[in-house]
């Protein structure tokens, strides 16, 4: 699997996708009015995963803002590694959420009630 | 209102004449931004990261500061994301965006031109969000985001529905028919103050 580095900007997240260091986040705003452009190297890599998994692969979404186009592809990346662990590869995901931040609590929950693997809730 | 009497309030013969009555419906209203024009992805980060740096010197509340920011992201790119194609016989009319509060609420106000076709649906959406509770809204968010297409540009999408959970007030929209073919769009937003 390749690494993929994008930093952040004003309107886009930190993107670690990182194996050879066993990081893997997303982080930051994702507010980009296209969603798709900034996304497809990201989905691509969760393409790749499919046919070459990570064990015990640990993915940390911590944002501070999403916009609900983001939304729709947070999920889409979510689903595929739903797709993953129901193939027998382990991971989990972890959802950062500021402890002022409810709506984020929320967003999370949410995440964890549609998709079908190891989800945490993480306060900071 | 004086400004209805001639809408040239700095243009006109006498540039200064009606400038006090716009200054003061600005400040009855509580008015901290108005934007009229073009909106593009560019705009739409200055705007947010101006509102941002206010409502923080401000001491909003941060979760009151964070829901006007979200829902702030989804009327402005809705503006900018959906714009019309100008053609000869389209209305000019400039997208409006303003933030205004009273002693209760902070209020978001969008007015964008729409073409007459795109009502419908949005309309539909509009009454349903209006309709429901926090738990139907919630259970019409996962639905709609599970089955959204990033090729519907209807507006009638997603955005709607996350903005009236943030708000948790009704949405209040008109529609203004200019002509056969295009109507302006506008939708008040309400954000009640944290009780202190």
């Amino acid at each position: 699997m390749e690494t993929i580095k994008i930093a952040a900007t004003e309107d886009t997240p930190n993107v670690i996708l990182d194996p050879s260091n066993n990081q893997f986040e997303i982080s930051g705003r994702s507010l980009p009015e296209d969603v798709v452009v900034f996304y497809q190297p990201v989905m691509q890599w969760f393409e790749e995963l499919e046919k070459t998994p990570i064990e015990n692969m640990a993915l940390s979404i911590k944002l501070e803002y999403f916009n609900t186009a983001s939304s729709k592809l947070i999920l889409d990346i979510l689903l595929k590694l739903e797709e993953i662990f129901q193939n027998g590869t382990k991971l989990n995901v972890i959802w950062y959420y500021l402890s002022s931040d409810s709506d984020m609590k929320e967003a999370g929950e949410e995440y964890s009630e549609i998709v079908g693997l190891p989800f945490k809730l993480a306060e900071y | 209102m004086e400004i209805d009497k001639t809408s040239k309030i700095i243009s006109g013969q006498r540039p200064l004449a009606h400038l006090y009555s716009f200054h003061k419906l600005m400040n009855e209203n509580d008015i901290m931004l108005v934007y009229c024009g073009d909106f593009s992805q560019e705009l739409n980060k200055t705007l947010l990261s101006f509102t941002e740096r206010k409502f923080k010197s401000e001491n909003v509340e941060d979760n009151t500061r964070r829901k006007i920011f979200n829902i702030m992201v989804e009327i402005l790119q809705n503006i900018s994301k959906n714009k019309v194609e100008m053609l000869e016989d389209t209305p000019q009319v400039d997208a409006l965006f303003i933030i205004g509060a009273n002693n209760e609420e902070y209020l978001l106000i969008s007015s964008n031109l729409i073409m007459n076709n795109k009502i419908a649906p949005l309309k539909n959406r509009l009454d349903q969000v209006n309709s429901l509770d926090k738990e139907g809204l919630k259970q019409l968010y996962k639905d709609v985001r599970l089955n959204a297409s990033f090729s519907d540009k209807s507006g009638a999408g997603i955005g709607i529905i996350d903005i009236a959970r943030k708000s948790e007030n009704r949405l209040d929209y008109s529609f203004e028919e200019m002509n056969s073919e295009y109507s302006v769009f506008s939708l008040l937003i309400r954000i009640s103050k944290e009780k202190i």
